[in-house]
Formats: structure tokens, C-alpha cells, sequence
């Protein structure tokens, strides 16, 4: 007899046969010719030496698989490791020529989007440095072009395409977004403004397009912080104020291309020196890595500058006065793509541990963190993969517990993204912690106009 | 039985150098090649320092994290990869070989040294086809193209084993050991074996990305 409590929960994942009309009406419309048609084309056209390299030099040794934070959660179970999930993607696609029928899609489609995170983690477990996050946007690629990518995450890169953000967000939506957060600011702080459209500021600071949308008091709190620091900023008014990008996760290279020139032409018009961003992973891997360099630029045009980044300089140069220390123990979570993919790992530190009294360290940390699940656009391919997302950083959970026996009852967390992430962790496996942004804590201890 | 030992060690020898020495250098231009006409901006990120440093660590046992995580792992690779180089290119026997050919000589391993290297190859492939078949995230990813590697590894040296032993019939076993090794050889450039080829090239550009761009390590 098996152990009925292990069955009914894969029965009950098998229950949740997702559906997705971004990618069932997608499957629906494909044939193994088109499919044919479009993988070689990737293959030949838009890949070259680089993948071929990987894929021939891989000796199929699994080193990489305790790298990913799926296949831990999973019991190791192989189909979750990250040369697993090529195997049954790239390696596949190679092996048939492109013929693949409609329904074998289905699960590259669910692999590439929903069980990785492109986290590259696995890059630096693997002996010959293998690029399995480059690999999994391959297959993300194709299906963008075969017209199957979950809905949720589509809606976000088609909203890029037509308002040049991420969240629908109209034309005077945004300005009157800053007006009203100056305004709420100016009770606490009489002189602050929000500059827009200042030429020659110093900084042009940019955000994701979730903040207007929901979380409008981070762009009060910015403000407050650029105001007691001294900072000549500016914002721009009108598009190229986002600097977040999804259409770099769902394989739209093209709309990810207009979305950062935008940002960086906005940014030359206000004639900036540097660009500041929010407390936001994903969003610097597009303007600092990703994005600059499919638009022909090897480094950023302008220097890009995260929120960590920047609020170490400030509080390195005793710009923001702070009353009191954050009395509350805290752990650090290194968010991917400013850590691993930044190098920002020692100045967040530094960060943390001038604004905090205690700070509680988990393990694995810096460049060797697990990755929160949520990034790479998995969080974004919405609710109904959630279940899978939280279960599927079971790891995460527990280093998140191990930190709180040590003490820790709030994570720092400076992206977006895995704020978002670990909050469903935390709330799923019942943590009972508290999660804030840098820019939260900076905010509460600073001393402020009396 | 001569003849075709004087096949094997003459035209056969030949071939094989040549598709050894010709393939590799054909893989790693044509590799090049590709690079320079499709991706180019490769070249733009590499970087000397980050190269080597990246390499080395990798190249180090217990240098690198995931070396840590897997000492039985890594003494296994490092000692086999070792003995797999040092055992052929200064067996005794070998370098006769190439002495008498060419005039040219160079250090040599003492012969029962030579024995217990080519017992621990062999020993260390065992290890790996056990692994392959029992770790489930190795099982999962092996194709039988993988089995086939092995055996090509192994071969040479079991039978150069044998052959040294002479427990069996020895010049049956010479000449088998001969092609083994040939056919070992002639694979490097065309098969997985070539990750020997390949990974100076996919680690020093892991090794640049991490250093110039990502600012963190890649080991
Ligand atoms: C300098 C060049 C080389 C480097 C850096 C290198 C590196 C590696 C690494 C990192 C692994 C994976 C770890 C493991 O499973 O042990 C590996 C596996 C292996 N290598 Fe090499 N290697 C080199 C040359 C060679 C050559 C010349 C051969 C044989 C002709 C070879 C045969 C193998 C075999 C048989 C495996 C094990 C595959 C398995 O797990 O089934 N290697 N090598
Ligand atoms: S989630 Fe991260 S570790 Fe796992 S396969 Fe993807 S990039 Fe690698
Ligand atoms: S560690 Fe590298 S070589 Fe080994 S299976 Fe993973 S990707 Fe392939
Ligand atoms: S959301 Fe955060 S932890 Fe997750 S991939 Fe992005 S940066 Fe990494």
C-alpha cells in the first residue's frame, strides 16, 4: 500500500490541470509543420555557436541539478533539474529536427515558463559554465514566436507594447500619480517636490509600473528619501519612466528593444547623468544586461545605478540622518539579479547593517542565494501557477524558518519580485514574517521634519 | 597477426592522429568561425584575467563550491582526468614507441606506477557508469550515446591492461588495445569527448560574463 497521504496530494496536483487560454488557444492553432518551421528557424537564424557549444559540450554529469531550487523542493526529483528541463526542451527540439507535435509544446511551454526562473543559479554549478538560463529562453523564444506563452505574462508584454509599461498604465495616469504622491508627501515634508521633466538634473530616477498602479506610497517614500538626502533628481513625465520589462521574459527581444530605448532615450533627452532605479531585480537585469545589448550597447549608455547602489552611497556619505536603528531582527535576501547578476552583494550588507541593529544571515547567501521562485517572469504568469510556484521553493521556506529560529522576523528583500515571491512563501508555509523594501526601513527610521 | 598489427600501428596510427589533431582544430575554427559571423559581441565580454580565473578555480580541486558540495565526486573526476593524460603520454612503452619513430624522447612513468593508473581509469569509469545508472538527476538526462562514451574511455585501457599482463592472448590484445585507443582518439573531436576542446572556451566566457558584467563569481 502506498502512503495515501503522498497520493492524494499528486492527485490533487493532477486535478489542477491548469488552464491558460495563452496557451491552450495558442496549442490549438499549431501544426507539427509550423512548429517544424519555426523551431529550425530559431535553431538556425537566431542561435549559432554558443548554443550549439553548450549542447555538445554538456556530458550529461547532473552537477547542476542541487543548484536549482525546484528540484530540491521536489525531492529531487530529476524532471525539476535544470539539465532535466533542457532535456526535455532544447535537447528534444534537436533530437526530433523541429517536429514536434502540438501537445509536446504544451510541456516546453510549462517548462520554459513556469519551472525556471532563469535564476542562474545552475550557471555556476556546472563545470564548464553551461548557460542553462540561455538555454530556457531559447525555448521561450519559440514559443513566443509560435504564439504560445501564458496569458497573464502576454498581457503584461502587449500592455509594454502599446503603453510602454507594464500595467496598462494611461497617458495622465502617471503624472497625476507623482502630483498626488508630492502632494500627500508635502504635509510631512513641506518642500519636497517631485521634479519631472528637470533638464540636467543629476538622476533621473525610474520605477516599475506597478508602483503608480498599487504601491504608490514607495514613490512618497523615494521622494522623501531624495528630499532629505539633497539629491537633484528628476522623473520623467511622459513614457520611457518604466524601466521594468517583461517582453525580456516572455522572448519578445523586439518589444523588449523599444522598451529600453525608450527608457534610455528619456533619459538622455532629461540630460541625466545616471539613471537611479527601484528596488527591482528583474528590471536592472533588462537595463543593465539583458536589453542594452540587444539594443547594440556592450555597457548601459548610462550609468544604471539600483536603489542598493545608491542608498549605500547616500548613507556612506552620511546623507540621510537616521533617528534610531531598526530594533527588529532581519535576515537579507539576495535577489538574483542584482546579486548574482550585479555584484551588489557586500554593499547591500553595508546597507542593511547601517540602517538595522541585528542582521541575521541565511544560508546559502550572496551569489550562491536560492532564488525566491518568483522571478523570470513566473510570478507574472499569474495565479494560476501559484501553487506550483510556492510549493516549488520549498527550500526557500526552510532557510526562511532556520533564519527565524536565529531570530530574524522581518526579510529585506530590495526587488520587487521576490517581495511579491517570498510573501507567498512566507504566507503558504505559515513564517509569521514581516517583509520590507530597503527603501521601507529607510523611510520609517530617517529623521524627518518635525 | 604481424600484418595487421603493422596495419593498425602504421596507416591506422595515421588516420587517427590526423582525425584527432585535424577534427580538433576543425571544432574549435569552425567554432570560432560561428562565433565571429552570428556573435560577435562574445568577444567584446572577454576578458584575460576573468578567463583564467574562472578556469583555474575550476581546474582546482575543491576550488569551486560545487567541487565542496562533492568531494567523492571531485576526487574521482580529478584523479581520473589525471591518470586518463599522464598515463599514455608518459608510459614507457609509448614513448619507445615514439622514440623509435621519430627520434624524439621525454620523461617516463616507472611501469608499475603506469599499471595502477590505468587500474584507477578504468575503476573511475566504473564509478561513473554506476552513477549513471543509479543517481536518479544522471539516469534521467543519460542516453545510451553516453554508455558508448564510456566504453570508448575504457577500452584502451583495459585493454592495454590485458595486453600488459599478458593474460590472454597478447598480441590479440595489442592489437585490440592499439584500435582502442585509436578509435578513442579519432572520438575526441566528434563526440561529448570533445568538452575537453570546448571548455576552456565555455569557461572563459562564464568566467568573463561573471567578472566584467555580473561582478560575482562564477565558481
Ligand atoms: C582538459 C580537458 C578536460 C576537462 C577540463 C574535462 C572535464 C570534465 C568534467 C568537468 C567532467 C564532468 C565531471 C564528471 O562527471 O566527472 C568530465 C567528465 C568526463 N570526462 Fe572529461 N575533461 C577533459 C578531458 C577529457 C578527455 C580527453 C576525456 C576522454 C577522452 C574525458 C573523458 C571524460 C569522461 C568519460 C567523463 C565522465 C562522463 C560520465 O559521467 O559518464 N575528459 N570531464
Ligand atoms: S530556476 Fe535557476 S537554477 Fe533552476 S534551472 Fe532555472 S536558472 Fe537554473
Ligand atoms: S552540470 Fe553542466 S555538463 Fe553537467 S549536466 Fe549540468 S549542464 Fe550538463
Ligand atoms: S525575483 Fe528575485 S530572487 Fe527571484 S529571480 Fe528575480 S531577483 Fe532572483
Amino acid at each position: 500500500m502506498a502512503e495515501p497521504a503522498v497520493t492524494q496530494d499528486q492527485e490533487k496536483e493532477e486535478e489542477q490541470k491548469v488552464v491558460d487560454d495563452g496557451i491552450d488557444v495558442g496549442i490549438s492553432r499549431l501544426t507539427t509543420d509550423k512548429i517544424e518551421t519555426v523551431i529550425n528557424q530559431v535553431l538556425k537564424t537566431e542561435t549559432g555557436a554558443r548554443l550549439k557549444t553548450y549542447v555538445n559540450t554538456c556530458i550529461h554529469c547532473g552537477l547542476c541539478s542541487e543548484a536549482c531550487h525546484y528540484y530540491m523542493s521536489h525531492d529531487k526529483d530529476p524532471k525539476w533539474s535544470p539539465v532535466g528541463k533542457v532535456k526535455q526542451t532544447i535537447w528534444e527540439m534537436i533530437r526530433k529536427k523541429g517536429r514536434l507535435a502540438p501537445e509536446e509544446i504544451r510541456r516546453v511551454v510549462e517548462i520554459a515558463h513556469t519551472e525556471c526562473n532563469l535564476c542562474r543559479r545552475c550557471l555556476q554549478f556546472c563545470p564548464f559554465g553551461i548557460d542553462i538560463a540561455y538555454l530556457i529562453s531559447m525555448a521561450r523564444r519559440i514559443c513566443h514566436k509560435l504564439g504560445v506563452t501564458p496569458k497573464y505574462i502576454q498581457d503584461t508584454a502587449h500592455s509594454h507594447s502599446v503603453s510602454m509599461n507594464q500595467m496598462w498604465v494611461k497617458g495622465d495616469e502617471w503624472p497625476d500619480t507623482l502630483q498626488w504622491q508630492e502632494e500627500e508627501a508635502r504635509g510631512e515634508f513641506p518642500t519636497l517636490r517631485i521634479p519631472l521633466e528637470k533638464e540636467g538634473a543629476d538622476i533621473m530616477y525610474s520605477v516599475i509600473a506597478p508602483e503608480p498602479k498599487f504601491q504608490a506610497q514607495l514613490i512618497y517614500q523615494a521622494a522623501a528619501i531624495m528630499e532629505t538626502a539633497g539629491v537633484n533628481w528628476t522623473m520623467p513625465a511622459d513614457k520611457g519612466w518604466d524601466n521594468s520589462d517583461m517582453a525580456m521574459f516572455t522572448g519578445d527581444n523586439e518589444i523588449m528593444g523599444r522598451i529600453k530605448r525608450s527608457h534610455f532615450e528619456t533619459a538622455v533627452r532629461l540630460r541625466v547623468k545616471r539613471i537611479v532605479m527601484g528596488e527591482c531585480g528583474h528590471a536592472f537585469r533588462s537595463v543593465y544586461d539583458t536589453g542594452n545589448r540587444w539594443l547594440g550597447w556592450s555597457h548601459p549608455p548610462i550609468p544604471i545605478v539600483h536603489a542598493i547602489d545608491f542608498y549605500y552611497e547616500l548613507l556612506k556619505e552620511n546623507r540621510i540622518p537616521i533617528k534610531e536603528k531598526f530594533k527588529e531582527p532581519v535576515t537579507l535576501h539576495d535577489p538574483c539579479n542584482v546579486i548574482r547578476g550585479g555584484g551588489l552583494m557586500e554593499k547591500s550588507r553595508y546597507v542593511a547593517h547601517a540602517l538595522c541593529d541585528t542582521v541575521v544571515e541565511m544560508h546559502p547567501n550572496r551569489e550562491y542565494n536560492y532564488c525566491c521562485c518568483a522571478g523570470g517572469g513566473v510570478i507574472n504568469c499569474g495565479p494560476p501557477y501559484k501553487l506550483k510556484r510556492v510549493k516549488s521553493n520549498k527550500v526557500k521556506a526552510e532557510q526562511l524558518m532556520e533564519a527565524r529560529t536565529r531570530g530574524a522576523k522581518v526579510i529585506i528583500s530590495p526587488c520587487h519580485n521576490c517581495h511579491s515571491g517570498l510573501k507567498d512563501i512566507k504566507n503558504y508555509y505559515d513564517l509569521h514574517m514581516d517583509i520590507k523594501f530597503f527603501g521601507d526601513i529607510i523611510y520609517q527610521i530617517m529623521e524627518k521634519p518635525e | 597477426m604481424h600484418d595487421v598489427y603493422q596495419f593498425v600501428s602504421g596507416p591506422l596510427a595515421w588516420v587517427a592522429f590526423l582525425l584527432f589533431i585535424g577534427g580538433s582544430l576543425y571544432r574549435i575554427i569552425a567554432m570560432l568561425a560561428e562565433v565571429k559571423e552570428k556573435e560577435p559581441f562574445i568577444f567584446t565580454y572577454m576578458s584575460l584575467k576573468y578567463s583564467l580565473r574562472s578556469i583555474l578555480h575550476w581546474i582546482t580541486p575543491f576550488a569551486t563550491y560545487n567541487w565542496r558540495r562533492n568531494p567523492v565526486l571531485t576526487v574521482v573526476t580529478f584523479v581520473f582526468h589525471i591518470c586518463l593524460f599522464a598515463c599514455p603520454i608518459f608510459l614507457l612503452a609509448h614513448v619507445t614507441l615514439w622514440d623509435e619513430a621519430w627520434d624524439i624522447r621525454w620523461w617516463t612513468l616507472p611501469d608499475a606506477v603506469a599499471d595502477v593508473m590505468t587500474v584507477i581509469v578504468i575503476a573511475c569509469c566504473l564509478f561513473f557508469l554506476i552513477r549513471r545508472v543509479t543517481q536518479r538527476e544522471v539516469k534521467f538526462v543519460t542516453y545510451p550515446s553516453d554508455y558508448v562514451i564510456l566504453g570508448i574511455v575504457a577500452a584502451p585501457f583495459l585493454t592495454g591492461f590485458l595486453a600488459y599482463h599478458q593474460w590472454f592472448t597478447y598480441p590479440v590484445f595489442m592489437i585490440l588495445h592499439v584500435l582502442a585507443g585509436e578509435v578513442m582518439l579519432a572520438a575526441i573531436p566528434f563526440t561529448r569527448l570533445s568538452h575537453m576542446l570546448f571548455s576552456p572556451f565555455t569557461r572563459a566566457y562564464m568566467g568573463s560574463e561573471f567578472g566584467v558584467i555580473r561582478k560575482s563569481k562564477d565558481y
